[in-house]
This record gives structure tokens, C-alpha cells and sequence, in this order.
């Protein structure tokens, strides 16, 4: 298979997907949830169809900025969603208007959830922290047990997989909440196991090479692992597709970006990951020619 | 030896098929009952419903002086979490000067939020403003009723210290009310008729019986050392909860014997071997969780997903190798040797990959990012040992019943 020889295409590939989530994130905004940006979130079983501007009446004493919208499959939950820190006290006092003109058999809401804002800050950045020290052991015992340059491409497969599924986050304006760092570990997590298999295809063949030809053993391990890519990435999705389809709106919000994850997982490990590698090793290569030369 | 393997592939079966099974309906011999793993493994809020809220103490105190307030605070949350009766919650420091507070399965989350998060101070005042006692010198609250009370009233015993001042209050403002306050509230306002030395007292007021006890059971808790606020609450239904277990329980299943099925058509008498290798992870690693008492999550399930995949990928690595071997011409028998051998190396660096990374999780992530990490070393663990050392086993005992040597069986 000419995989390495057709790296642009690759890039390219990759390169548009992301930048179409950029652009739309900078146009559109993420969807950012409330335990990102702080703020509260109500949802209240109503049992019966409610037009917005009705409920905006009870919520516009409270917040009039804030987000009303009708889920569930009839559309009888009304969503209230607002920046402000509603604590247990506010909350209670909606409740009980919307119990009284609507008639609530229930005492409390389906769902009620409350971050300060400081909290969301806090959640993001020890997410944020924890991934970048994860990567960097990652990076150590790759280097420890093939070479430093395994390790970096496999964290650029890893980079791209996060900016893939970040993307796809974007593009399909998925809320951006709790679930979201859940989805980028799980992603982590398969992005670098899917790539170590790779490699270690790539660090078997390299004892047997003849001439230093980094590419072609590339593509021989590719090819002699892509059954194995294939397979796995198959059985993982089979779970996952079946989570999407038969999950509550809560899981499939979680299941649709792993999906993501876990193709761009298997594509980087191909199609990122081994070029990056054989990139990397031809510019040493080229380095250890020429450093005669220059002495 | 044919036939010693055979017997011994069947024990194998007939185990995991019992465990299986056990697993799936719980079991009952005699007095001991299994329960159900379903009803076993305990589930997080964001599964069973519950509360959960994550306080900061209002302080300018830090270090020792700080932890010494947090403690406190905890102490306070747990007897007051505990006359609640519920099952499993949770109350736990995060961060410095932070605490969570789970309550899985609480009925009214409202009201409980209300009992936990009050601060309780409780006071009796003189008319001068002169504090006689606090809730510190209560030695026992209870509901009673009395004689001449309509409603349900809050009965209280001081410490010998409390008994003292009260009676000397007493004494000196016969005639006079005594503020009984809590919050800054006053609750009660009782005139003093006469003296009292024994040390009891009680609070009157507009109580029913479940309010009296509330109180009386805030009281015997004890007042928080501190001013909270609270920085994140979450609050979700049962109901909606119920269903995202079961409806993900469903997925999980189906999901998983698509595995099988795939497993069996695509690799065969492996694949087999694989499908017994899988039902043993997952029943050791959800048994796990279950001897741990780990509590599962939404994110929980997804590092399981993942671990089941890597579980899967282990077995699909040695057969894509047992393959390669027997296409290059090996007897069943040493392609296996050989196929493991190879195989072996690509699944613990891969694996121990994940697994640091599972590891700095574990170590620097709070809540959610800690169920998480758990279930994933647990289930990347057990997924090492089950493919390295369970599907090497019977794949040998298969061998070693000798019924075929059609190396097309073994997905060449």
C-alpha cells in the first residue's frame, strides 16, 4: 500500500475537517454547557405542549436572557438554561410557579444543575492539566521502550484525534459539558493504543531492513497490520453505535463524538501517525548526511 | 489426554456460562442470595438519580486552621446525611476548601439540600441580647409531645455547663422571654415561668412531627463551624435516571454480542475461544467493580466500552498474528507458540500506554475523571490477563484435543 507516498492527500483530508470546525466555532461559538461557562439548568416535565414565549413569561422575573428550549419526544420538558447562579432557593421558587400554573403531579424537577462560575474555569483546567501530563508520560515510555520519534508522532496522532473530535463538537454543535472530558480521555486512550500497534509492527520490521528506506517498511506495516486496525475499530464502534441508537439524549450526546473518536483514532494511526513518523526519521537521516560535510 | 482436555473445555464453559448467568438473574442457594450484577455494582447520580452539591467554605483561614474547619464541616454533613437514612452517600473534601456531598436516590432533593446545607446555629438569647447557650451545649434533642402544646415540640437535655447557665438565665429573667434562634431566626419565644435547674428544655412553635424531627436531628448534629456556599449542584431525577441505565444496559448487550457473533464468523474456532476469553473479562471486571464498591458513571460506561474494545483488540491482535504464522507454513501448534510470543509485546506496550495514562488520571482528575480512570486500569488489567493468559490456555486445550488440524479452522 502507498500510504506514506500520499501523505498531502492525508493531511489534507484531516486539515479540512478541522478547520471547518474552526471556522464554525469562531462564527458560531461552541455550545458550551453550563458546567463550562457556569450558570444554571432546569428541566421540568410539563406533560403537555407549552409554547416558549408562555414559559419565558415565568423565567423573564428571574433572567431574560436566559435559554428556554422543549425536548423529550413529545416536546413536553421545557429546558431552562441561564448564566446566572440560580442556587437551591431560586430554583425551588420556579418549580413551584410552573407546579402551580401547570399543575405538576411531580415536587421537583427532572433535572436541576447549578455551577458557579468559577468551577467550570476549574473542571477545564485540571481536565486540561491531567491530559497534557498523561501525554507526557505517554511520550516517556514510548521513548524509553522504541525511540523519541515514535513518541512525538504519536502524539501528533493523538493531537489531531483531539482536534477531529473537538470539530466535530463544532460542526454538529454538540453541547460541550461534563461528558465532553469523558469523551476526550476515551479518546486518549484509543488514539494511543491504535498507534502503539502500528509502531510496534514499524519496530519489528526495522531490525529485518535492508537499506534505510523508512517508508517502505511504513507501508509494509501498515499494510500488515490494517485487518487488525480494521477489526478493532469495528467491534469498538459496534458498542458504541449501539449506545447512539438506543441511548437517552444524554448518552448519545456522549456516544456521537466517540464515534468520531474512534474512526479519527484508527485514520491517525494509518494515515498521521506512520508519516509523521517517517517524516521525522527522514529529517534525522538528512541530518546525519550533511553533518560530515559541515565539520 | 484428548479426552482429558475435552472434559476440562467443558468445565471451562459450563463455569462461565453459570457465572454468566448468575451475573445476569443474581442467584439463590439456600441462605445466601447473589444479587444481580445490575443490582450489585453501585450506580453513580448521573445513572440512579440523586443529588450531589459541592459547598466552599466562606473562610479566610487556611492550612491547619482550615483543614480543622473542613473536617469539622464533614463530620457535621455525615450526621446529618446519616438521619437521613439513605444508602451509599457521599461526603468527601475536594480541593482545599471544598465539599461534595452525594446523595444518590433521594426523593426529595430540595429538601434535602435545605437539612444538609443549614448552618444550625442554634442560640437561646436573653432579652439583653446576652447569648445563655448554643447548640454545642444540647446534649439530646428529640420530638415529644407536651401538655398544653397543639403541635409536636422539640425537646432538648443541656450538658452540665448548658444546665447551669440556663438555670442562672432562668432565674434572673423570670417573667421575661428567652429567644430561641436558629439562623439568625427566631423560632420560638417562650416566657420563663419559673426556674429550671433540671437542664431540660423544650422549643415550641408552628412544628409538625416531620419538622420537629428534622430539627431535632439538626440539632444533635451539631452546628457547621462555617458560612458555605454552594459553587455546584446537581439534581436528577430517578425516573429519568432508571432510564438511562436500562436503556444503556440494552445497548451494552446488544453491542456485545455483536462482538461475539463477529468474532465467531470472522476468526472461528479462536473466535470462540476469544468470545469465553471476553465473557471472563467482562464478568471479572464488572465483579471487580462490584468487590471495590466503585461506583459506576456515564464515563464509568465509556471507559468500559474502551476497555472492552482494547479487550477485543488483545485477541484480534494474536489471531491476526496466529494467521500470519500459519500462513507462512507453521503446524497449528507452534504457530500459536510463536503467534502469542509477537502478539504479546505489541498488547503490554499498548496497553501499558493507556494504562499511564489511565494512572495520571487517577492521580490529578476529581469526580467523574476518577470513576473514569478506575474502571479503565481495572479493565485494561484484566483485559491483559484474560487475552495473554486465558485465550493462550484454551486455545492450547483446544490444540491438545487433536479433533481437527484444518488450519482454516484456526482462520487461516
Amino acid at each position: 500500500m502507498k500510504i506514506i507516498e500520499n501523505k498531502t492527500k492525508w493531511f489534507s483530508i484531516s486539515a479540512i475537517i478541522i478547520v471547518l470546525g474552526l471556522v464554525l466555532a469562531i462564527i458560531n461559538g461552541m455550545n458550551f454547557g453550563i458546567d463550562f461557562t457556569g450558570g444554571s439548568l432546569m428541566e421540568i416535565e410539563l406533560h403537555q405542549q407549552i409554547e416558549v414565549a408562555e414559559i419565558r413569561e415565568i423565567i423573564n422575573q428571574y433572567d431574560t436572557n436566559a435559554n428556554i428550549s422543549l425536548l423529550g419526544p413529545d416536546r413536553t420538558i421545557v429546558q431552562i438554561r441561564t448564566i446566572n447562579d440560580f442556587d437551591s432557593q431560586v430554583r425551588a421558587e420556579i418549580f413551584n410557579q410552573f407546579k402551580e400554573k401547570y399543575d405538576l403531579p411531580e415536587n421537583e424537577p427532572l433535572r436541576a444543575e447549578q455551577f458557579g462560575p468559577a468551577i467550570g474555569k476549574e473542571i477545564q483546567n485540571r481536565a486540561f492539566l491531567s491530559m497534557i501530563i498523561s501525554a507526557i508520560g505517554m511520550l516517556i515510555y514510548i521513548t524509553f521502550r522504541f525511540e523519541l520519534r515514535f513518541g512525538l508522532a504519536a502524539i501528533a496522532a493523538l493531537l489531531h484525534d483531539i482536534l477531529v473530535v473537538v470539530a466535530v463538537y463544532s460542526i454538529f454543535r454538540i453541547p460541550v459539558n461534563s461528558p465532553f472530558v469523558a469523551a476526550m480521555l476515551t479518546i486518549l486512550g484509543y488514539s494511543i493504543n491504535d498507534t502503539i500497534v502500528v509502531f510496534d509492527r514499524i519496530r519489528e520490521n526495522l531490525k529485518t531492513m535492508k537499506k534505510s528506506n523508512f517508508a517502505q517498511v511504513a507501508n509494509d506495516s501498515i499494510t500488515q497490520t490494517i485487518t487488525r486496525s480494521i477489526n478493532t475499530s469495528l467491534t469498538t464502534l459496534v458498542t458504541i453505535v449501539a449506545l447512539y441508537i438506543l441511548g437517552v439524549e444524554q448518552i448519545r450526546e456522549f456516544a456521537l463524538p466517540l464515534i468520531a473518536g474512534v474512526l479519527s483514532g484508527t485514520y491517525s494511526s494509518i494515515f498521521i501517525a506512520a508519516p509523521v513518523w517517517v517524516m521525522l526519521k527522514e529529517k534525522q537521516n538528512r541530518k546525519f548526511v550533511y553533518k560530515p560535510n559541515h565539520e | 489426554m484428548k479426552f482429558k482436555n475435552a472434559i476440562i473445555f467443558l468445565v471451562i464453559i459450563a463455569v462461565v456460562a453459570m457465572a454468566g448467568f448468575t451475573a445476569l438473574n443474581g442467584l439463590q442457594i439456600g441462605e445466601t442470595t447473589i444479587r444481580p450484577i445490575k443490582e450489585a455494582v453501585n450506580q453513580g447520580l448521573d445513572l440512579k438519580g440523586g443529588v450531589y452539591v459541592v459547598y466552599e467554605a466562606e473562610t479566610d483561614a487556611t492550612s491547619d486552621e482550615l483543614n480543622q474547619i473542613i473536617s469539622q464541616t464533614i463530620e457535621v454533613f455525615r450526621r446529618r446525611v446519616d438521619a437521613m437514612g439513605l444508602t451509599e452517600p457521599l461526603v468527601i473534601k475536594e480541593g482545599d476548601n471544598r465539599i461534595r456531598v452525594e446523595l444518590p436516590g433521594v426523593e426529595n432533593a430540595q429538601e434535602a439540600l435545605d437539612m444538609i446545607g443549614r448552618t444550625a446555629q442554634l442560640q437561646f438569647i436573653t432579652i439583653d441580647g446576652d447569648v445563655v447557650l448554643t447548640g454545642s451545649n444540647v446534649k439530646k434533642a428529640d420530638v415529644t409531645f407536651v401538655q398544653g402544646e397543639a403541635n409536636p415540640v422539640v425537646s432538648l437535655e443541656f450538658d452540665s455547663e448548658g444546665t447551669k447557665s440556663f438555670a442562672d438565665a432562668t432565674a434572673e429573667y423570670i417573667g421575661q422571654p428567652i429567644f430561641i434562634v436558629l439562623d439568625e431566626e427566631i423560632i420560638s419565644s417562650p416566657n420563663v415561668k419559673n426556674v429550671i435547674a433540671n437542664g431540660q428544655g423544650h422549643i415550641s412553635g408552628d412544628f409538625t412531627v416531620e419538622s420537629a424531627s428534622q430539627l431535632a436531628a439538626l440539632i444533635r448534629g451539631g452546628a457547621l463551624p462555617v458560612n458555605l456556599k454552594e459553587v455546584q449542584t446537581s439534581t436528577i431525577t430517578a425516573t429519568l435516571g432508571v432510564n438511562a441505565l436500562e436503556r444503556s444496559i440494552t445497548a451494552a448487550t446488544i453491542g456485545f454480542l455483536l462482538v461475539l457473533l463477529f468474532m465467531l464468523v470472522y476468526y472461528r474456532i479462536p473466535g470462540f475461544v476469544a468470545n469465553i476469553a471476553l465473557t471472563i473479562y467482562i464478568l471479572l471486571v464488572l465483579g471487580i467493580l462490584v468487590a471495590l464498591n466503585a461506583t459506576l458513571t456515564l464515563p464509568g460506561i465509556a471507559a468500559l466500552i474502551l476497555s472492552v474494545g482494547m479487550a477485543v483488540d488483545a485477541n484480534v491482535i494474536i489471531f491476526e498474528r496466529l494467521k500470519e504464522e500459519l500462513r507462512a507454513g507453521k503446524t497449528v501448534r507452534s504457530a500459536i507458540e510463536s503467534g502469542f510470543k509477537r502478539a504479546t509485546r505489541a498488547i503490554l506496550d499498548s496497553n501499558i500506554t493507556t494504562l499511564i495514562a489511565g494512572v495520571v488520571l487517577y492521580q490529578f482528575g476529581t469526580g467523574p475523571i476518577r470513576g473514569f480512570a478506575i474502571t479503565l486500569i481495572i479493565g485494561i488489567l484484566v483485559s491483559m490477563f484474560t487475552a495473554i493468559i486465558i485465550t493462550k490456555f484454551l486455545l492450547k486445550l483446544i490444540v491438545g484435543m487433536d479433533f481437527t488440524k484444518n488450519s482454516k479452522l484456526f482462520g487461516a
